[in-house]
């Protein structure tokens, strides 16, 4: 049982409940306590001893649940075998005749715990099967295969083959039957597996799949791909305003500040009663950010505008500027929109057309460059393709001059800047840092790094 | 364990808190069973009147324990949760030993010697004499061992916390200047939590982690019955019936048990003996606090009553 036990940790890492070896050893001890007598008893212990907030309660008893139903798989065999027998029972009750009546070939374990119809055997034989092919190791829906043919193996199928074989010859209607039931078995070896991947494999295929889609280009994303991206980007938001928005206690100590102390202290005539120390200054500029929404980027700027918001508790001061053709201001819209809304509201605005960075940095050159002061980082998103307009770099040059930071952020790669009406190096030219930022690990890398700033 | 033995199953425990007036679920026995056993901490969280303060209370009453409580706020030190000296009579001893010091030092003919002498004295100041405890060594240095509540832990600073992680896993206290003072009995020890913010990972490992919600129908009328005997059955029923219904509502502050007691209280008094919609109306101040919540449940009541009612008809 203790094997269980450590199971059912592993099984509940895999459903997110980060599970310590000292709280297992507590609800080892707990256990041992009240026993495996009542299952509403150990479930209460175990959720007890191991969940830590009430979201892990839920998780850990919906893991509970599963884990301890286990055993319910192969009952499940019970409609299909009354079936099967409902359907025949004339065989079944053959069956001992059969036998005496005439030298059937000697059957392998397997064979005749099908042939017999033993549940509990077949229970235990898939119980022993499943722990010798290490079933609990499963990690990703793409080891299903392996694992079946392994449990299947250690049951011994070979065997079993064989003895199909050996019965289709001597006596057809057994063999039709041990090859019913050969599918049945096949099912639950199924059934078990794909089990044992929920249960054991959760975390580690959803980690698989961000990992994946944390790497997709944004804007080549299929369309089932774009919630889970969206769901992704929450995550990430999530992550980054957890990491910055902390109010982490400063540093005081380290460096005497000599003029505020002599100052202090002037009173003592100069002599050092009360000390002063170097507060590291607290830098809080704020952020502007202008997003190409023109076809080709849209998806990406979509990505990143609802990232600058989804961030509002650590960035003091945000306002949100998308263009195509023209500029608008879309702070607004942002704020008080959902998601989903605020983008077709954006979109149905200034969305889809070609771009026109010239006129759109007129555009805001004549109305917002006032948002732009020293303390400003001003966040540019966008491939830099003009359609051959006056690419307007002057204007980038004044807004450069005038702000604290001027980043970009190109969705495209490095190797296309400049080919065609990409204007990329000229603007280069005028920014503190350009950076690609194609797919959501570089988004939030550069989203990250730009908020750094503010600690 | 020398004056209280563990209780030896789950049922010992939910009957010994019946016999202090808390009606336990099964969970919660379980958590306090096994609290004892293991000699974990126990967190209990839950919305405010569920009775989590309660629990620590009737522990106590059933087992005869002193309870030390100890209520959380914000800025909460160690000062006053662990220790503090004693300045004033610190202060009065300085007085005596300059008073004593020729005495002490009597016949001391250089400095030398005079501070060898001083250092032979031995160091009083920093003694057990002038140590003021607080609840937390209190309640370690208790002989018979007792319940200790830490209320409202989610109140506190985050550094109270790690304060007290080393009362929760050890059972022993550091005192820098005195060395580590260790629980002469292991107290039994409940923290409670509204949830105002997280608490850190390092403390919820040290303690079985209790989650108390509302009860369910049957429990609740059994809390009531306990609590206000005197009520009639039916009363009791439609009281649990119409509150079980207000809590569906979308409400600032839903009811919990102790509203449920109270209004129960209310009831008898007006000797009201079923449920009707005018004493509802009247008395709805008792169940919620808000006055939008009771706007927003206002027009429901006459609908609540008569369903609530309806067990009481046929039953």
């Amino acid at each position: 049982m203790r094997e269980e036990l450590h199971r059912f940790f592993r099984a509940a890492r895999g459903a997110g409940v980060r599970v310590s070896p000292a709280e297992s050893i507590d609800a080892m001890k707990a256990v041992a306590d009240v026993g495996f007598a009542e299952r509403g008893i150990l479930r209460d212990t175990l959720l007890l001893t191991l969940a830590k907030s009430q979201d892990e309660k839920q998780a850990l008893g919906d893991c509970f649940d599963l884990f301890f139903s286990q055993p319910a798989i192969p009952e499940e065999t019970v409609p299909d075998d009354a079936a099967d027998s409902q359907g025949a029972p004339a065989p079944g009750q053959n069956e001992p005749g059969d036998d005496a009546d005439r030298p059937t070939p000697q059957l392998g374990d397997l064979a005749q715990m099908l042939m017999s119809r033993d549940r509990n055997a077949i229970a235990a034989a898939m119980a022993a099967a499943s722990n010798a092919a290490a079933l609990s190791d499963i990690r990703y829906f793409t080891q299903r295969g392996i694992f079946s043919s392994r449990i299947l193996q250690e049951l011994g199928i070979e065997r079993l083959r064989d003895d199909l074989d050996a019965l289709t010859a001597t006596n057809p209607g057994d063999a039709e039957r041990l090859a019913a039931a050969l599918e049945a078995l096949r099912e639950n070896v199924r059934e078990v597996v794909n089990q044992a991947l929920v249960l054991y494999g959760r975390e580690e295929t959803e980690n698989l799949r961000n990992e994946i889609l944390r790497n997709a280009p944004l804007a080549r994303l299929e369309r089932r791909q774009v919630e889970q991206m969206k769901a992704l980007i929450r995550a990430i938001a999530r992550r980054l305003r957890e990491r910055y928005s902390k109010p982490r206690k400063r540093q005081r100590r380290g460096h005497l500040d000599t003029r505020k102390t002599l100052r202090r202290n002037a009173a003592w005539g100069g002599v050092p009663f009360l000390t002063s120390w170097k507060r590291r200054h607290r830098d809080r500029p704020k952020i502007v950010a202008i997003c190409d929404v023109s076809g080709s980027v849209a998806q990406v700027s979509d990505f990143f505008l609802l990232l600058i918001h989804s961030l509002h508790e650590v960035v003091d001061d945000v306002r949100s500027f998308a263009f195509s053709g023209h500029l608008i201001e879309v702070s607004d819209i942002l704020d008080i929109k959902s998601p989903e809304e605020a983008m077709s509201e954006i979109m149905s605005k200034v969305g889809f057309g070609s771009s026109d960075y010239g006129g759109s940095f007129v555009d805001f050159e004549k109305s917002f460059l006032r948002s732009v002061t020293p303390k400003t980082t001003v966040i540019v998103l966008g491939d830099a393709r003009t359609n051959n307009l006056d690419p307007r770099a002057d204007i980038l040059r004044t807004i450069s001059e005038r702000s604290k930071r001027l980043v970009w952020l190109n969705p495209e790669g490095r190797m296309a800047w400049g080919w065609g009406d990409s204007e990329m190096p000229r603007y280069a030219a005028f920014c503190s840092v350009v950076r690609q930022c194609s797919t959501a690990k570089q988004l939030e890398r550069a989203v990250s790094d730009i908020v750094a700033a503010y600690q | 364990m020398n004056t209280h033995l563990p209780a030896h199953s789950i049922e010992a425990v939910t009957r010994g808190l019946a016999s202090a007036g808390y009606i336990a679920s099964k969970q919660i026995a379980t958590a306090v069973y096994l609290a004892e056993k293991i000699e974990k901490p126990i967190l209990v969280e839950g919305p405010a009147g569920v009775g989590k303060t309660e629990l620590a209370k009737a522990l106590a009453a059933w087992r005869g324990l002193k309870m030390i409580r100890m209520q959380c706020y914000e800025g909460l030190d160690e000062a006053k949760a662990l220790y503090e000296w004693k300045y004033a009579k610190q202060l009065l001893y300085t007085q005596i030993l300059k008073d004593k010091l020729g005495e002490v030092l009597g016949g001391a003919d250089t400095l030398a010697a005079a501070l060898g002498k001083l250092h032979d004295f031995g160091d009083v100041f920093f003694s057990k004499e002038f140590v003021e405890p607080r609840p937390l060594l209190q309640a370690l240095e208790q002989p018979r061992g007792c319940v200790l509540l830490v209320d409202e832990i989610d109140k506190s600073d985050a550094e109270f916390e790690s304060l007290l992680l080393e009362i929760l896993s050890d059972y022993q206290v550091s005192i820098p200047e005195l060395g580590t003072v260790t629980a002469i009995v292991k107290p039994t020890v409940i923290l409670t939590s509204n949830g105002e913010r997280d608490l850190s990972d390092a403390l919820k490992r040290r303690c079985l982690h209790l989650h108390i919600g509302f009860p369910e129908q049957k429990l609740e009328e059994r809390i009531v019955e306990s609590r206000v005997p005197d009520i009639s059955a039916t009363l009791r029923k439609q009281i649990v019936g119409f509150i079980n219904q207000v809590r569906a509502l979308d409400l600032k502050k839903l009811p919990s048990v102790s509203e449920t007691i109270d209004w129960a209280r209310v009831l008898v008094l007006l000797q009201s003996s079923e449920l009707d919609h005018e004493t509802v109306k009247d008395t709805l101040n008792v169940l919620l606090k808000y006055e939008a919540d009771i706007e927003t449940t206002m027009p429901q009541v006459t609908g609540f009553v008569a369903k609530a009612g309806r067990p009481g008809v046929f039953g």
